[in-house]
């Protein structure tokens, strides 16, 4: 029975390797043409309106002047007369038009009556949310007992508001009947399983539902389904026989198409004299929107904390519902509890990455977060520059430095890719993945290239499509898992099926040749070889199509990584403005597939945390329940001046490299709001209990007030 | 809605080159001013209030250049320019994010200036030459700064790096090593959101020739 593996270290010319995005050049040109870019003959133009109100009922609706209007092709009636609708932004009516002016024109002309309902919106406040729900109480020990004997204890509200997704090309797609055939080029991560969900909805078989996802212009956890836009694209274009595209605007997007669950807490946690954890007690709240949310993980990593106590409650608000965002509940937990965490070892008059260490046995990995600490530390010569809260300061600016560990599961997903090796020594690989910007494409390619033996030129990868082999949506960092286990199992399947053809030339058994730097030669002995084409001359006619799936046998992925991150800030205590000085990433993700775009992920998980750290909130104004910044202006994203220096170290190599592949989407964007968060109650010598460190929240924390959240 | 101020002879002929020369003057005076749009606007308005009309809201005629073929083509004057070129002339590079102003990822070149295409009306760039970045290079020949954003892998989803590309070359066209200040002014204006930051600061760092650091 054949065995999968990958090769060894010193035989890999691709694994491991750095090369550029094969996609890249189309990007960097705007040749690539992403769904929105999509412009059939005779496209129909469509918009959504919208509800203004976060609660109301719709009394009486009036389409009859958009109707009217010329070049105005359909309208749809989404939620009709009586009618209640949970949040402002949820769709009401849609309307397809010759273009997107008339489209607009026409939704300003469609009149609604709403009876306008009571709202909640501010689920910080959570002892006047109507709809709380108690999620019980986990306990473990006698945390009671073992806080009235602790050394030092500490006790901190903290929390982090709902944020936004902000995928820059909006959600939608375009979608053209063909009769009863349905063409979708959707902006998903989810290539593979849309199909199933259009047909049900539209009541087709799912059989004639093609989705086409060739580029996308970022997810991040918000575009696995169809979505109700996806189901009113489709059936408009249906009613006019004719495609339509349908893509959200920048207010919608922000508003309803994706956002992070907020996280606050009231948490004590204590120590004993040598430093110890001994006794944790938490009661979180947060919520999703209408949906509430479930309880975050804590304590974070360190879950073998004995003597604890969780309560966790839900709060509904009316708002549209949250998504998974990047790491899903992890960078939430990771700052409720390494804010504690770090205030407790200022409380012991320890160095937190002292702290941290006395304390890795409460970890499910010890040893690589006690090496990632070291590397981390040594990078930023912590030991050097670190100084107490406690230290004299004098100026205005201040400076500091803080820590966070954190860890993710990234396990690939199942994925069926079909390997097809063609008599002129042609090679391609057909997966239904998709490649969401990671590099997904790139890397599928390098693992057919390194099983072969070929360059990346000589290889083809054809993705983005439900007409290929089904292959996982890409969430949870479950991709590069899955899609390079398929495709490794069905490449060495096809080459073995090729050496068996090509052994006898050589006077050899298949067991002995090698495939290597475009040649098929007897292992040991060189000279006894045939170029890949010749060799792929001698399976006949028809090519070799094999298809490799995931899971499946050998060791070629695995679970479960560890990264330590360093925040330096300074603080001007005067202005309240924080400036990311430094940030250091130090990671492991098993066996790496291309180390560029590994580190690309690291730095871009960086980038993304430096916003929810310092910029991005969901704003809802308890007056009207809408969003005041559903925009991007006033809803901030860090730019290239907000991110200071930023510094990867992959953990990679033997002790590494064995535990095969695992994904590395969501580790490093878990840390940053822990380590900056970190860093300023270094700088300033409090800590600012809300994220994002807006200026106000800083002279809040500066001047003895907890302020608002 | 009211249409832009035209002279006599373009409301006989069009949106002709001629009247939009002089129109240009406006943006001439209107750019590299802090005082902004609405000064040169209201001086050009003042300069030529008794030849103005209105037109709209019907569609006009205009004339432009567009990567260096000439399109003549009628638009309600409401029209942006960068939805004119991506729904009326197919020139999808340039992408709608924001669609007012504030990330950059519509950055075009209008006779050689970096502008947000969501942030102007096609008929105001009538007569004028537009680059977009299609226009710069395509994928067999790409301009170094298009080879040096994949170098660098100053990429993920792709989004936001056609604005991204077309701001950082015309950033080295007039700072071929550029200060931090001048690196604010020029890409300050353009976000990213899968965070590839690190890669375009070493484009930048390269200079005009695309350079690359850490690659």
């Amino acid at each position: 029975m054949a065995d999968y593996s990958w090769p060894e270290a010193d035989r890999r010319a691709q694994i491991g390797a750095r090369p550029a995005r094969l996609d890249g050049p189309v990007k960097s040109t705007g040749f690539a043409k992403y769904p929105s870019d999509q412009n059939p003959r005779g496209l129909l133009a469509a918009k959504i309106l919208t509800c203004p109100h976060a609660h109301a009922r719709i009394v009486r609706i009036d389409t009859s002047a958009a109707e009217a209007m010329a070049g105005v092709r359909v309208v749809h009636v989404i939620q009709g007369e009586g009618s209640e609708i949970q949040w402002a932004g949820d769709e009401v009516a849609a309307v397809a038009a010759v273009t997107e002016d008339v489209a607009r024109d026409a939704l300003r002309a469609i009149q609604v009556d709403y009876e306008v309902l009571p709202h909640f919106v501010t689920e910080e406040d959570r002892d006047q949310a109507p709809g709380a729900r108690e999620a019980g109480e986990r306990a473990e020990g006698d945390p009671d007992a073992a806080f009235a004997t602790a050394h030092r204890t500490v006790e901190r509200t903290l929390g982090m508001p709902q944020m936004a997704h902000m995928c820059l090309e909006p959600h939608g797609q375009v979608c053209s009947w063909d009769g009863d055939e349905l063409e979708v080029d959707a902006s998903t991560q989810a290539v593979s399983t849309l199909a199933g969900q259009f047909a049900t909805e539209l009541g087709v078989p799912a059989s004639q539902v093609r989705i086409r996802t060739e580029y996308m212009g970022g997810g991040f956890g918000s575009k696995f389904s169809p979505d109700r836009w996806g189901i009113v694209g489709a059936e408009l274009a249906r009613k006019a026989g004719a495609p339509v595209k349908l893509f959200l605007e920048r207010d919608q997007e922000v508003t309803v198409a994706g956002s992070r669950p907020s996280a606050f807490a009231r948490i004590r946690a204590a120590a004993d004299e040598q430093g110890k954890l001994v006794a944790w007690d938490s009661d979180s709240w947060g919520s999703g929107g209408l949906p509430g949310t479930g309880q975050t993980p804590l304590p974070y990593v360190f879950s073998r904390l004995p003597n604890r106590r969780t309560r966790h409650t839900s709060v509904p608000t009316n708002l549209a519902g949250s998504r998974a965002w990047r790491a899903p509940n992890h960078p939430q937990a990771c700052f409720l509890t390494m804010a504690v965490l770090d205030d407790l070892a200022d409380e012991l008059g320890l160095d937190p990455i002292d702290f941290l260490e006395r304390n890795l046995d409460l970890t499910g990995r010890p040893d690589t977060y006690r090496e990632q600490l070291g590397i981390a530390a040594e990078m930023a010569s912590w030991k050097e520059r670190w100084q107490p809260r406690g230290r004299e300061r004098e100026g205005a600016v201040q400076r500091g430095l803080g820590v966070s560990v954190h860890t993710w599961g990234g396990r690939g997903h199942s994925s069926n890719c079909d390997v097809t090796v063609h008599p002129d020594g042609a090679v391609e690989a057909r997966i239904g993945s998709q490649d969401i910007g990671t590099g997904t494409r790139t890397i599928v390619a390098q693992v057919l290239a390194e099983t072969f033996g070929l360059e990346l030129h000589q290889v083809r990868v054809s993705l983005g499509d439900n007409v290929y082999p089904q292959s996982g949506p890409s969430g949870g960092s479950s991709t590069v898992g899955g899609v390079t286990a398929s495709t490794r199992r069905a490449a060495q399947d096809a080459l073995r099926e090729v050496l068996v053809h090509v052994a006898p030339r050589l006077e050899a058994e298949p067991e002995q040749l090698l495939a290597e730097g475009g040649r098929v030669f007897v292992d040991g002995d060189s000279s006894r070889g045939v170029s890949w084409r010749e060799a792929a001359a001698q399976i006949g006619g028809a090519p070799i199509s094999v298809q490799g799936r995931n899971p499946g046998r050998g060791r070629l992925i695995s679970s479960g990584v560890g990264g330590v991150q360093i925040a330096e800030v300074e603080v001007d205590i005067d202005t309240g403005v924080v400036h990311i000085e430094r940030m250091i990433a130090v990671q492991d993700c098993g066996l790496i597939i291309n180390r560029r775009l590994a580190e690309s992920q690291v730095y871009g998980g960086l980038i993304m945390g430096v916003g929810y750290a310092l910029y991005e909130e969901w704003i809802p104004d308890p007056v009207s329940g809408r969003l005041l910044n559903a925009d991007m202006e006033f809803y901030k994203l860090a730019g290239l001046v907000d991110v200071g220096s930023l510094e990867v170290h992959m953990m990679t190599g033997p002790g590494y490299d064995e535990r095969g592949v695992i994904g590395l989407g969501e580790p490093p964007v878990i840390s940053p709001g822990a380590a900056i968060s970190n860093a300023v109650a270094n700088a300033i010598g409090v800590r600012v209990p809300y994220l994002p460190l807006t200026p106000d929240r800083v002279l809040d924390a500066l001047a003895g007030r907890g302020g608002p959240a | 809605m009211k249409g832009r101020r035209v002279t006599d002879d373009a409301k006989r002929s069009g949106f002709s080159r001629r009247s939009f020369l002089r129109g240009g003057a406006a943006g001439a005076l209107s750019g590299g001013l802090t005082t902004g749009l609405l000064t040169g606007e209201a001086g050009a308005a003042a300069a030529d209030s008794e030849a103005t009309e209105t037109v709209g809201p019907g569609p006009v005629d205009v004339e432009l250049e567009v990567n260096g073929a000439t399109h003549r083509l009628a638009v309600e004057p409401r029209v942006t320019l960068l939805d004119g070129l991506r729904h009326r002339l197919d020139v999808t590079g340039p992408k709608r994010v924001c669609d007012r102003g504030t990330c950059g990822a519509c950055t075009v070149l209008e006779d050689g200036r970096p502008i947000y295409a969501c942030s102007r009306l096609m008929i105001e760039s009538a007569g004028r030459s537009i680059t977009t970045v299609e226009g710069l290079g395509s994928p067999d020949a790409m301009h170094d700064v298009q080879q040096a954003f994949v170098d660098n892998d100053a990429q993920q989803c792709g989004f936001c790096t056609p604005g991204f590309v077309v701001a950082t070359a015309a950033l080295l066209a007039r700072h071929p090593a550029p200060s931090e200040p001048e690196i604010e002014a020029g890409l300050g204006g353009n976000f990213c959101r899968c965070g590839t930051y690190k890669g375009i600061r070493a484009v930048v760092a390269g200079g005009k020739g695309g350079g690359v650091s850490g690659g």
